[in-house]
């Protein structure tokens, strides 16, 4: 072993820069390591001294001039929680533990989780260099807890595996209830293990018919020493010189027993033959197909006694290699006809040191916080793959990371979703939609430089802010290269990961609120027009005021900075006003337009409660959605208005969102009262996002959404109504309205650039029948 | 009070497998004179060429001890004699077959396995013989019953291992198989077969695994550099399979107990061969040991999750897989009993692989007694 320690030393040395690394390293505490054959994993908790915009309202009271502005903003520090976890090679671990005893400074930490089979060989090393004491953890235990907390907090943790499709990964939902599962651990050899609950799981069987067979086999049989080379030998073998098929003894399929000609009858069975010599590929082809299958139909035995269709493959065997997946997949459907869909995992290395570090912060709780995968300080999926980044292995940067925040609330689905399990957030998956995926990623990219500008502007105070904002540029442009390479890094590509990816970067150099400025403009101007329009709506008549409240809603929502063509507009036009933007409307019919039923409905009897997600700060909010909030509450119905719990572009923010309120009810006693008895209510949607996840929602919403028997969903706005929850089914009435202000999306969905989507559903088992029009006497 | 058999000899059954072809003859004792005089000599000289030998050119075998005596068929007494040879003579077979003008005899020959239909053609031009194709499961399934209920010349045709958990001291016991449905019958041949059957004509197969006996000798060949099935066991009756496969207790210094895995189990197959040091110094016999345990491990465990699935104890194991292969006999014994904890039973017959060739056989008896 120190001989083969040794033959790494000419590039221990780390040629990435370490402090972008190890991160955060000043405040970290709790360790945990998982050391594998090759591969060690590192974890640690930091927290983040990390910057948020803070809105507070001025006492208007005092003295109430027309140029005061409604709020201040002011840059607050924040703690945040943070997981870190990286994955390297183990010719670097001294390294690395050198470069973390040197920058660890503030830590009471006096343990190391271990697990893993390296973990008693370098036991001494640790001990010695970090001066923490080894406790070592259960290696199936770690795996378990790593594998749980993965598929609770990461969406698009699973992924099938699609060798000839044009996206070989094919995501998953995560269904809210992750239990059962059958996880396959392919190490060198392979335990089957069922996991029924958090705590609950047992090792229902095993094979010693594993990687390390593969491994053992191989270099015995082709004289290739690593893995990794006898997996590319494998890729480029022919297995039908070395496997007996059906064919070659029955000269074609077997017709009576549906087995064809092509099936393997008996591994190497052609190789029991002293006159002929074999291939190093075709031999290593072979047997990674006779490992795969065999490990296959044992996963799928296994599988149906205990009735499971979640099968879950990991360990050093599948680690991220298309070769194994490919073949444990081929096999999975062989053996199952199709039943059982072999599933993958995007952070499978690094489940047994996420478990090793949750077993060490029991005493912190971490499972009953909510996490979330950071698209900034994340590599993602594959980044050391040496078939896709040559040039990384090359330089020796092998150095794989994930980040986790804590989130301030527990996540939950929205109670009102048609069915959690099949809800798919997103209208369109780009990374199988290549000419979509083409044009975000260039739009993305074309408005990086005014999203520059714009982080720059909103701190004037600070000078090192253009730095800052170059290397945001930097970070975000590279994630841009990186998702056209891999569109899968991150789970699918979608507009609305591009956008997260865009606001976890911004906030990782501490822009949390480019837009602060431009809201609060915005909010001032759009509030003094606020008592004229609500007056001008009052003097239509009912049906004419119920279409004009629709039109003000869709015309508000035309002022997003957010989307291209309008910032365009805005920037070199500001006096682009409310009357223009209805008039660029589309007229009616509009390109979805359910306008008609929408009105009969409003003839019916009131909503009990409606939901209403907002959008934009200024007009949009205030403006638009404010007077449409006013007629549901005139009409007897509660409203509940679900805003983001952080800023994300434009959006208004919760916390805006109540000063913004508060100035209104102070104008309208119809707000006023309506606050005031509780009938209109506002809660964080749990999101810092312009899209909208209703599988992730702040759990104190759900609970509003239950506790007022919500009958009727608003979405408003293209990010949560277009790019997300188009086809969000709901279980209750649901209106979805928006602007399309992308000319591109509007040519794709048969529109132009301001058509308008109006969509009212209801769900077909809440459909009026004729009946309901009978008048019904009680009995 | 003879039945006429309007079947002319000679009587074969045959089965064409992918690594070998298992051939059985039945062979009059009861010839008349008058039927000697008739007897054309081709006839004769085929009987006496298969009676009079063990060995068959280089490759081809008649195990003798297999011989069953005295058997009435059709109103015929004779012997059932077994033979084998590899599937790759089988074209030196068929030409020996045109050679002594075999299909002057007017005989149908019945054959079954995958070779019956691979070589169906080569048979009729190079020989100008037709095969009667048959399935090798209905053939397995009806020359097992048969030979279970003739009995092995006056003893039992099956038997199981008294003390299983033991290997060392398990002892081979005969025994009857007598009500015999359902059981899991695990064929091992160049790839395995296993099936679950619940009469003699109703039986599903289950699943299959490529990992069978051809896996076992094709990767010892490669290995070892050996040439036969009999070299590869001799060698791993020799061997040590602990020096190639990593157990348990060499990772975890003991048995894991937080899933009750014994220390001496099989952690990884070949694992110690990971190890470049371990691979220069492992010897040929452990490295076949290692071979012979890996793949009876890997049958007796999908046989025993299929016949936990199917909800059948009774597991039945054949093919010439097992063929003078005690550790492999042992092995399934053992794993039946240990991880079923005593709930599955391993049962073995003494015509291993036979069965398909005398279920041939004995189709071409049934032709015969149709009116």
């Amino acid at each position: 072993d120190s001989k083969c320690r040794s033959s790494h030393s000419m590039d221990k040395s780390i040629t990435l820069p370490p402090n972008e690394i190890f991160r955060n390293l000043e405040n970290a505490k709790r360790f945990a390591i998982d050391i594998g054959g090759s591969l060690t994993k590192l974890a640690y908790y930091s927290t983040v001294q990390h910057k948020v915009a803070k809105v507070r309202s001025f006492d208007h009271t005092a003295k109430d001039t027309e140029d005061d502005p409604l709020y201040e903003i002011s840059m607050q520090e924040e703690i945040l929680a943070r997981l870190h976890f990286i994955k390297f090679e183990n010719a670097y671990i001294e390294t690395c533990l050198d470069f973390i005893k040197d920058h660890l400074v503030n830590t009471d930490t006096k343990v190391i989780k271990a697990t893993g089979g390296g973990a008693h060989k370098f036991k001494d090393l640790i001990e010695k260099k970090l001066k923490l004491r080894v406790d070592k953890e259960d290696e199936m235990t770690c795996l378990i807890k790593g594998c749980n907390f993965v598929l609770r907090n990461i969406p698009h943790e699973a992924f099938v595996y699609v060798k000839h499709a044009d996206s070989e990964f094919r995501f998953q939902n995560t269904h809210p209830d992750i239990f059962p599962y059958l996880l396959i651990n392919i190490g060198s050899g392979v335990s089957i293990i069922k996991v029924e609950s958090e705590d609950t799981f047992e090792r229902v069987g095993g094979s010693s018919i594993g990687g390390g067979t593969f491994w053992g086999l191989g270099a015995l049989l082709t004289k290739t020493k690593r893995f990794d080379e006898l997996l590319q030998l494998a890729s480029k073998g022919q297995h039908t010189s070395v496997d007996m098929l059906v064919k070659d003894i029955y000269g074609g399929s077997y017709v009576s027993l549906g087995l064809t000609g092509d099936l393997i009858a008996s591994s190497f069975g052609k190789s029991a033959t002293a006159d002929k010599e074999f291939s190093k590929e075709d031999m290593a082809k072979s047997l990674l197909h006779m490992i795969s299958n065999d490990i296959g139909q044992l996963a799928c035995l296994y599988a149906r006694l205990h009735n499971l269709t979640r099968v879950y493959f990991g360990g050093f065997f599948i680690r991220g290699h298309p070769v194994t997946m490919h073949t444990i997949t081929y096999s999975i459907n062989f053996f199952t006809k199709g039943e059982v869909q072999a599933l993958f995992l995007r952070h499978e290395g690094y489940l047994g040191t996420i478990g090793a570090f949750l077993k060490g912060a029991e005493e912190d709780n971490p499972n009953q916080y909510s996490w979330g995968e950071n698209y900034a300080g994340s590599s993602g999926l594959m980044s050391t793959s040496p078939d896709l980044n040559p040039m990384q292995r090359a330089r020796s940067g092998t150095f794989d990371m994930l980040e986790m925040d804590r989130l301030e609330r527990q996540l939950v689905n929205l109670p009102l979703l048609q069915d959690p399990s099949s809800y798919i957030p997103d209208t369109v998956d780009l990374s199988e939609d290549a000419l979509a995926r083409e044009y975000w990623l260039y739009c993305f990219e074309e408005a990086l430089d005014g999203v520059v500008k714009r982080a720059v502007a909103s701190q004037p105070d600070l000078p090192e802010a253009a730095e800052r904002a170059e290397k945001f540029r930097h970070k975000y442009l590279h994630k841009l290269q990186t998702l056209r390479h891999q569109p899968f890094a991150y789970g699918s590509l979608t507009v609305r990961s591009l956008l997260d990816t865009r606001e976890h970067c911004l906030n990782e150099f501490n822009f949390p609120d480019p837009y602060s400025k431009i809201k609060q403009r915005e909010n001032d101007m759009a509030l003094k027009y606020f008592q004229k329009a609500v007056k001008s709506l009052e003097e239509l008549s009912w049906e004419q005021r119920q279409f004009a409240l629709v039109r003000g809603l869709l015309a508000g929502n035309v002022f997003d900075w957010g989307a291209k063509a309008v910032s365009d507009v805005l920037e070199s036009d500001p006096e682009f006003g409310f009357e223009q933007a209805k008039r660029q409307l589309e007229e009616r019919p509009w390109l979805i337009d359910n306008y008609d039923q929408w009105l009969e409905r409003l003839n019916g009897p009131p909503h009990k409660c409606a939901l209403f997600f907002v959008d934009n700060s200024g007009i949009d909010i205030i403006l638009g959605v404010f007077p449409f909030v006013r007629e549901l509450l005139c009409r007897g119905t509660e409203v509940v208005l679900a805003s983001n719990s952080s800023p994300a572009l434009n959006d208004v923010t919760n916390n805006e969102l109540q000063i913004l309120t508060e100035r209104i009810a102070a104008m309208d006693p119809v707000i006023q009262s309506a606050v005031k008895e509780d009938r209109l209510t506002l809660v964080q949607s749990g999101s810092s996002s312009p899209c909208l996840d209703l599988s992730r929602l702040d759990k104190v919403l759900a609970g509003v959404v239950r506790e007022r028997h919500t009958d009727l969903v608003i979405i408003e706005g293209m990010g949560r109504a277009i790019h997300t929850n188009y086809y969000a089914l709901l279980s209750c009435e649901s209106l979805k309205m928006a602007v399309i202000k992308n000319s591109w999306l509007a040519d794709r969905l048969g529109g132009k650039l301001f058509s308008v989507v109006f969509k009212y559903e209801v769900p077909l088992d809440k459909k009026p029948t004729t009946l309901d029009h009978v008048p019904v006497t009680p009995s | 009070n003879h039945v006429v058999t309007k079947k002319t000899f000679p009587w074969f059954g045959m089965d064409i497998g992918g690594t070998l072809v298992k051939l059985v003859y039945f062979e009059p004792k009861d010839i008349t004179a008058e039927e000697e005089q008739e007897e054309v000599e081709n006839l004769k000289s085929i009987r006496r060429y298969l009676t009079s030998n063990t060995a068959y050119g280089k490759t081809g075998v008649r195990d003798v001890h297999l011989e069953l005596k005295n058997l009435t068929m059709c109103g015929r007494t004779g012997n059932l004699h077994f033979i084998r040879f590899p599937t790759q003579a089988m074209h030196r077979f068929i030409q020996m077959g045109s050679d002594k003008n075999f299909s002057s005899l007017h005989t149908t020959l019945c054959a079954t396995g995958g070779g019956a239909y691979k070589f169906e053609n080569d048979f009729r031009t190079m020989a100008d013989l037709e095969l009667l194709k048959l399935d090798e499961l209905d053939c397995l399934i009806h020359g097992l019953l048969y030979v279970d209920s003739v009995r092995f010349n006056g003893h039992p045709e099956c038997f199981y291992f008294e003390n299983p958990s033991d290997t060392q001291n398990s002892v081979k016991t005969p025994c009857s198989l007598a009500d015999p449905f359902p059981m899991l019958l695990v064929n091992i041949g160049s790839g395995v077969s296993i099936l679950a059957v619940y009469s003699k004509d109703y039986y599903k197969r289950v699943t299959g695994t490529s990992l069978g006996g051809g896996t076992f000798l094709g990767l010892c060949c490669l290995l070892t550099g050996c040439e036969t099935f009999e070299e590869a066991l001799d060698m791993a009756s020799r061997g040590d399979s602990s020096n190639v496969d990593k157990l348990v207790r060499d990772i975890y210094g003991g048995d894991y107990e937080r899933f009750s895995l014994q220390g001496s189990a099989v952690a990884s197959s070949f694992g110690h061969m990971m190890s470049k040091q371990k691979r220069d110094s492992v010897s040929k016999e452990d490295l076949a040991r290692a071979m012979l345990v890996t793949i009876t491990n890997n049958i007796g465990s999908i046989a025993r999750m299929c016949a936990v699935n199917e909800k059948i104890e009774r597991v039945v194991f054949v093919g010439n897989f097992l063929r003078i292969n005690t550790v492999s006999t042992k092995l399934l014994a053992y794993a039946m009993d240990f991880w079923s904890k005593g709930q599955l039973k391993a049962l073995f017959l003494e015509h291993e692989g036979y069965f398909g060739a005398v279920g041939a056989f004995l189709e071409l008896l049934k032709s015969s007694e149709e009116p």
